[in-house]
């Protein structure tokens, strides 16, 4: 981690270089105790996450003004992103004001303020960071507290919990565990009171960098930079020794020999990832067979094959072995974390692929874990049940891949698959995954336009948006939501293609044909003469430069960006072998 | 540990934590005299001196030096 000086260093630099390369951000802070360094240190690791923050700062203690005045600078700021740090302290300081019925209300109260922010039209659109409430225990009741409702532990404790619930609620409304950080790292390490006396700021220095990563890796998350693969090595890694000298008998797992217990412990958490839907990869060194026999019959393997969507045991280089994952994938380096108890290995990886993470896995595998939460290397902006069986989808790509070698031609190829693909507009039922598509698919995105499930259902209600979502079945499974498009009129004969993003997982299957087909479809029954798409170039998007081109759509001359046009009559269906279900 | 060998490390720390190219800390050096030494910088070199030293100031001594040779003072009397 690096330290605030660093991050001073890094923003001072980046803004001497003119801030190349970075994407700007508009981002409030408004805290009710002194922000000037947690304003740095947001602005220093934004530029190590590509962002130029464009912060405004309100004058620390005004937080009510700034939320409730309609006037105020902070509405009139219209931030992206707004991060309210209200602390323990001035809470406790509120708290010890009360009567002890008074006290009953301190939880309560700061809710109600929050909830009135999530619901407030102005922000409705925008994101608020809350963070929340590390304890502070004043012994005032001893562990007694915890059966006091007017206690301070116990409003703590409690507004911690609601503010959860808040934000399972309110869309707009995203935590930074600020009390996890302390859980972690220590009141002693979060808070120097020697500092606060001069300063009025309750985070230390030493804590500044970490709380600072915690807020932008939200922020980050939000924005669609996110960890969604993790790959392993093998020995030493997910089991103590070598498995091709040990043999399985000799490999330390579970409770039996020697540190075993470290690595059950660490395929528990491994296990975990891949529930909640992150992709776990293989890439080791090692016979194929000698490799896997742990996985199949080890009694005290956690992780089994089937957890493992590319299983890579060569003797390639790890390099190559990452390389080929990436491919079967088709996902971004940067969204991979590679894990290896080999600092040789590490540097070698870290040096010939941009962008991947590679952590520095402490010598002693007791403390992998411990370090490894440190680094919140997995961070999400939402989260739904098809997030679930990724693994599997991957796993039968791989069949597909293999079944695709069987056919001379790719038309009797995707003729065999059976496709079948149900076409509906937006609903309460696949609003999640239709957001969450939004804010994840960076490669197959025309535009990409971020959208939050308030947003998705706000242009589901409306009557002038065609907003329509794809899945997609065929004979070896169900892709699930994998499409999306949302057309806005520009005048009553043009439509314009405000996002058109697919899941990479459903390249070459005739995907974009089918979808064509169904614009112009609903186009012409709502009388629109043609249509016209927009290609916005990312850093990662540019499989689909020539999307519109490529289906058939003419350059629009006169425009500042790459715009292309579509007339209704005249077009000619796209050939494809998808069968439509209508919902 | 000598006055003097306080003050060599403590230009060494005052260099780095402010981005300076050299300084000359004397006992009469006040933040009036060098322009990146603010109230914020004042945090960062507290908290710098107190890891380089391996000293605790206390809240009080934090808001009370009135030049650098007091500062000397303060660690010289925790060394």
């Amino acid at each position: 981690m690096q330290t605030f000086q660093d991050l001073k260093k890094i923003l001072k630099q980046a803004l001497k270089d003119g801030a190349q390369g970075l994407a700007p951000l508009k981002v409030a802070l408004v805290g009710d105790t002194a922000t000037q360094f947690l304003a740095t240190a947001l602005r220093g690791t934004g530029c190590l996450h590509g962002f130029l923050f464009d912060l405004f700062e309100a004058e620390y203690n005004q937080v009510e003004r700034q939320f409730l005045d309609p006037t105020s600078e902070l509405r009139a700021f219209d931030a992206d992103f707004i991060i309210l740090f209200q602390s323990t302290h001035k809470l406790a300081e509120h708290h010890s004001l009360q009567n002890a019925e008074g006290q009953e209300r301190v939880a309560d109260e700061r809710l109600a303020f929050v909830e009135a922010l999530c619901q407030d039209p102005a922000f409705a659109a925008k994101r608020i960071i809350c963070l929340n409430y590390p304890e502070i225990e004043d012994t005032v009741f001893g562990s007694y507290a915890n059966q006091v409702t007017s206690s301070l532990t116990w409003q703590v404790r409690r507004l911690n919990s609601c503010l959860m619930q808040l934000a399972q609620q309110y869309q707009n409304l995203f935590l930074c565990d600020l009390a996890a950080l302390q859980n972690k790292f220590g009141r002693d390490w979060l808070y120097a009171p020697n500092i606060y006396m001069s300063t009025e700021m309750v985070l230390s220095l030493d804590a500044l960098p970490y709380v600072a990563a915690r807020i932008v890796d939200i922020i980050a998350a939000v924005r669609g930079q996110l960890h969604k693969c993790l790959i392993l090595d093998l020995d030493n890694t997910l089991w103590g020794g070598v498995i091709g000298d040990d043999g399985i008998e000799g490999i330390q797992l579970g409770h039996g020999l020697g540190i075993g217990k470290a690595f059950s412990e660490f395929q528990q958490w491994v296990r975990k990832l891949r529930q909640r839907g992150i992709i776990i990869c293989v890439a080791s060194k090692n016979d194929e067979a000698t490799a896997k026999e742990p996985f199949l019959h080890h009694p005290d393997m956690i992780l089994k094959l089937e957890d493992i969507a590319v299983f890579q045991a060569n003797w390639e280089t790890k390099v190559d072995n990452i390389r080929t994952i990436q491919r079967i994938l088709n996902i971004g380096f940067d969204s991979m974390v590679f894990l290896d108890d080999n600092p040789f290995e590490r540097a070698i990886v870290r040096e010939n692929i941009p962008g991947i993470t590679v952590p520095e896995l402490p010598e002693d595998p007791a403390l992998y874990l411990e370090y490894l939460y440190s680094l919140n290397l997995f961070e999400t902006a939402s989260y739904s049940d098809a997030d679930k069986d990724r693994t599997q989808q991957y796993q039968v790509e791989a069949q597909r891949v293999q079944l695709a070698k069987t056919f001379d031609n790719e038309e009797a190829f995707l003729r065999s698959l059976e496709m079948r693909s149900t076409v509906s507009g937006f609903t309460k039922f696949n609003t999640p995954r239709v957001a969450q598509l939004t804010q994840r698919s960076n490669q197959f995105n025309l535009r990409t336009v971020r959208y939050t499930e308030a947003d998705i259902a706000a242009l589901a209600a409306d009557p002038d948006v065609i907003d329509l979502s794809f899945t997609l079945e065929d004979r070896f499974g169900d892709n699930g939501l994998i499409a999306v498009v949302i057309m806005k009129p520009l005048n009553s004969e043009t439509l314009f293609i405000d996002t058109w993003l697919m899941s990479c997982r459903v390249l070459r299957r005739g995907v974009e044909h089918f979808v064509l087909n169904t614009l112009v479809e609903r186009a012409r029954e709502a009388g629109y003469r043609r249509i016209v798409g927009e290609y916005l170039p990312t850093p990662k998007n540019k499989m689909v430069e020539q999307h519109y081109p490529d289906l058939g759509f003419i350059p629009l001359p006169d425009s500042a960006t790459a715009q292309y046009c579509l007339e209704v009559d005249g077009y000619q269906e796209k050939k494809n072998e998808i069968l439509k279900i209508e919902n | 540990m000598e006055r003097i060998e306080i003050f060599e490390k403590l230009n060494e720390i005052f260099v780095d934590v402010l981005d300076l190219d050299e300084v000359e800390l004397t006992d009469a050096t006040t933040a009036d005299d060098i322009e990146e030494w603010d109230s914020l910088s004042h945090v960062q070199l507290v908290v710098a001196i107190e890891k380089a030293f391996g000293v605790k100031f206390t809240a009080l001594e934090i808001m009370k030096w009135k030049n650098v040779g007091e500062l000397v003072d303060s660690i010289a009397q925790k060394l």
